[in-house]
C-alpha cells in the first residue's frame, strides 16, 4: 500500500540509540523532499530505561506531535522491549494500523502464539533482523545496532533513500553536534571505536546498507508493500 | 552621517542591525531542519541580547546551554548561571533595571520556584523576555508537556504568547522583544511552547540571515527610570511609593496595576502586525469548530484532515496570544459554531473556561479532549471527542496500556 504519511514508532532502551534513528531517518527523508518530523519520547535519561522516538514521513506538512499512539511501523531495538515489558504499552504493538509492520532486533523468536494471532488479525508483518549481529560483524561495535534498525525500515518501506542515508549520517555524525550529556557521552564513546572519523561514517553506513538490502530482499519475497508516495 | 540611526550598522560579529520589519518580512529565509532548541539559539544570535542568566530544567536545559555557546562566541554580552530560578528571575530583574536586554528561558517546576518575581518584574516595567518549554509541574513528575505553568502565567502582568510550532518561536522571540521594549507596553513577554513537542522535535525552520541582527535595547525608551547608578539604591522605587505613606503613594497603589494591564492592552497595536493577528482562523463558518493554543492546535490540524476524509467539516481557530486575550476577536471567530472543541493538554481545562467567560452561550463549549500529565493528544482521540459529542457511534480505540 502506498501512503500519503507514514509513521514509525521506535521502542528501545536508553543508550541504544533510539533517538538518533528518528533524527537521522527524518533528516533523510527531508534531504529527499518529502516532508518528515521526528520526536523523543523518554523519562529520566537512564541506560536501559524505555525510550521511544517517532518518524513521521509523509507528502504533506505534517502537523502531529509527541508519542505515535497509532504507527504503520513498530521497530523494537532490544527483546528487553517485549520480553521486559520496558515499553510505553502493553503488549508493546498496542495501537499498530491494520496493514502495518513489526520489525525486531533478536535473534530468537520473541512473540507468543497470542501475540501472532493478534498481529495477524490485523494483517501485521513480522519481520526479525540481527541488527546487533551486523553491527557486530561490520562495524565492531554493537553502538551500531541502531543503523541496522534504520536500513531495515528504510529497506522495507523506501520511505527514504540510501544517498539520503548517506547524508543525513554526515550531518549527524561529520560535523559538530550539540547533544544532551548523556547523549554527547555515547557520540564520545562510539568515535573513540574509529580511528577517524571517515572510517566511524563509512563503517555505519555499511550496517545501514546491508540491513536495508537484507530488508529489501525480504519485502519483494513476502510481498509486503507498505511504502509511502514519492515526493 | 546625518542620522543617528544604529540601522545598518554593524556590531562587533559582523551582524548588521537591521530594522525589524525588513528582518521579519522581507530578509531572505533559510530552510534548516533543526530541532527547537537549536531553533532558539539561532534566533537569540540575531536578538542582540545583553544578558542571558541560565538554569538547568527539562526541556529547557539544551537551549540554555546552546546560548552559553553563543556567549562563547561573542553573541550574547553577558551570561550568568544561577543558583537557583528564584535567582535567575532575580538576576534577570537586576540586569534589566540596570539597562540591559535580558533574556531567560525555564520550564515547570522552576517556573513555579520563580513566581514571585512575575508580578515584580511586571510592575517594575522591566520588558524581560522569558521562554517557557511547558512540561508537567505536579507529583508524580514528568518532563512531557502540560500547560499548566501557563495558567499561572496569566495574571502577573506580563505579556503571554503560546506558540505552536518553533517556526512560531522562531520569529516570536525575535518578535517578542520588539513589542516588550516598546515604551507604551514595556512589560514582561512570557513565550510559551510545549516542551519535546517543540524543543526536541526535528522540523522545518526558516532562519533570517544570521548576518542581520535587531536593534539593541535602548533603556532611555522607558516609561520608568532606569536602575541609575548615581541615585542609589533602587531608584523606581522611590521613597513615598512604598507601603503607601502618603496621598501619593496611596493614589500608585490604587491604579499601578490598572496601567500594567492597559499595557498589555496597548500592546495590541504592535503585536497584530507583527503576527499577523492574536488569532489565526480557517473555515470559521463551519458548525463545529476547535479552539486552543500551542501543540493543541497541530492535533486538531490533524484531527481536521481526519474527519475531512469522513466527510464532517471542522473549522480552527488558534489562539497566539493568551495576554493579552484576544476577546473580540474571538467571539467573532465563534459566532457561527454551534459546538467549540476546545483540546488541551492539562486537566484544569483553563482555556476552555477561558474561552466560556468570553463567548455568548457558553454552553456551546466542549471542554476537551485533554490529556494530563505529559500524555499525547492523538488526533484520532479528537475525532473520537467530537464523533461521540455529536451522537455518532464511534469504535472504541485501542489506547496504550490497553
Amino acid at each position: 500500500m502506498i501512503k500519503r504519511r507514514i509513521n514509525i514508532r521506535m521502542s528501545g532502551l536508553g543508550g541504544q540509540g533510539v533517538v538518533t534513528s528518528a533524527h537521522v531517518m527524518a533528516m533523510a527523508a527531508s534531504k529527499d523532499g518529502r516532508q518528515a518530523i521526528s520526536n523523543p519520547f523518554f523519562g529520566a535519561e537512564k541506560r536501559m530505561a524505555p525510550a521511544e522516538a517517532y518518524v513521521r514521513i509523509g507528502i504533506e506538512r505534517i502537523y502531529d506531535r509527541g508519542e505515535l499512539v497509532y504507527p504503520e511501523v513498530i521497530e523494537v531495538f532490544h527483546p528487553q522491549v517485549i520480553n521486559q515489558g520496558k515499553s510505553y504499552t502493553m503488549p508493546f504493538y498496542s495501537g499498530i494500523k491494520r496493514g502495518g509492520l513489526v520489525i525486531i532486533n533478536a535473534n530468537m523468536e520473541l512473540l507468543t502464539d497470542e501475540d501472532k494471532q493478534r498481529l495477524s488479525d490485523m494483517e501485521v508483518a513480522v519481520y526479525y533482523v540481527n541488527a546487533t549481529e551486523l553491527a557486530l560483524e561490520i562495524a565492531s561495535t554493537e553502538l551500531s545496532t541502531n543503523m541496522g534498525m534504520i536500513g531495515s525500515v528504510a529497506g522495507i518501506t523506501k520511505c527514504v533513500s540510501m544517498q539520503a542515508l548517506d547524508l543525513a549520517l554526515q550531518d549527524r555524525f561529520g560535523k559538530k553536534y550539540v547533544a544532551s550529556g548523556g547523549t554527547a557521552t555515547l557520540d564520545q564513546a562510539i568515535t573513540k571505536k574509529f580511528a577517524k572519523k571517515e572510517l566511524l561514517l563509512a563503517k555505519n553506513l555499511a550496517v545501514v546498507k546491508k540491513a536495508y538490502d537484507l530488508g529489501v530482499e525480504w519485502a519483494e519475497k513476502n510481498h509486503v508493500e507498505l511504502t509511502v508516495a514519492a515526493a | 552621517m546625518d542620522s543617528h540611526s544604529i540601522i545598518g550598522t554593524k556590531n562587533k560579529k559582523g551582524q548588521t542591525f537591521t530594522d525589524p520589519y525588513h528582518l521579519f518580512f522581507e530578509a531572505q529565509r533559510i530552510p534548516s531542519f533543526f530541532t527547537g532548541s537549536e531553533v532558539i539559539k539561532e534566533a537569540i544570535r540575531r536578538a542582540s541580547v545583553d544578558l542571558m542568566v541560565a538554569y538547568p530544567i527539562t526541556p529547557q536545559s539544551e537551549a540554555a546551554a546552546l546560548i552559553g555557546e553563543l556567549y562563547a562566541e561573542g553573541y550574547v554580552t553577558d551570561y550568568m548561571r544561577g543558583e537557583n530560578e528564584f535567582g535567575v528571575m532575580s538576576e534577570c530583574a537586576g540586569g534589566s533595571f540596570g539597562g540591559a536586554r535580558v533574556f531567560t528561558t525555564t520550564a515547570g517546576p522552576g517556573t513555579m520556584r520563580a513566581m514571585e518575581n512575575f508580578p515584580m518584574w511586571s510592575g517594575a516595567r522591566l520588558p524581560i523576555e522569558m521562554i517557557v518549554t511547558c512540561r508537567g509541574i505536579n507529583s508524580p513528575l514528568s518532563i512531557q508537556p502540560d500547560t499548566l505553568e501557563i495558567y499561572f502565567l496569566l495574571e502577573t502582568g506580563m505579556l503571554v504568547w503560546h506558540a505552536e510550532t518553533a517556526q512560531d518561536f522562531y520569529d516570536w522571540i525575535l518578535m517578542g522583544f520588539m513589542v516588550a521594549e516598546q515604551p507604551d507596553v514595556h512589560l514582561p513577554i512570557a513565550i510559551c511552547c510545549d516542551g519535546f513537542f517543540v524543543t526536541h522535535t526535528k522540523d522545518v525552520v526558516n532562519l533570517t540571515p544570521a548576518d542581520m541582527c535587531l536593534p539593541p535595547y535602548d533603556p532611555y525608551r522607558s516609561p520608568v527610570p532606569c536602575m541609575d547608578m548615581e541615585c542609589p539604591p533602587v531608584r523606581m522605587m522611590r521613597d513615598p511609593f512604598i507601603m503607601k505613606s502618603n496621598y501619593i503613594s496611596y493614589a500608585t497603589h490604587a491604579s499601578w496595576q490598572q496601567e500594567v494591564r492597559a499595557a498589555i492592552e496597548r500592546s495590541r497595536k504592535h503585536t497584530i502586525p507583527l503576527l499577523h493577528g492574536l488569532i489565526e482562523t480557517e473555515n470559521t463558518d463551519a458548525e463545529i469548530l476547535i479552539v486552543s493554543s500551542g501543540t493543541a492546535v497541530s492535533q486538531g490540524r490533524e484531527a481536521i484532515r481526519l474527519l475531512a476524509d469522513e466527510g464532517l467539516r471542522v473549522g480552527l481557530v488558534k489562539i497566539k496570544s493568551l495576554r493579552p486575550w484576544p476577546y473580540h476577536e474571538i467571539r467573532e471567530a465563534t459566532k457561527h459554531a454551534k459546538h467549540i472543541f476546545v483540546p488541551e493538554f492539562n486537566v484544569a481545562g483553563w482555556m476552555a473556561r477561558e474561552i466560556k467567560s468570553t463567548i455568548p452561550d457558553s454552553d456551546r463549549v466542549v471542554v476537551g479532549p485533554h490529556v494530563a500529565g505529559g500524555m499525547t493528544m492523538p488526533p484520532e482521540v479528537i475525532v473520537e471527542h467530537i464523533q461521540r459529542t455529536l451522537g455518532k457511534s464511534v469504535a472504541t480505540l485501542a489506547g496504550r496500556g490497553s
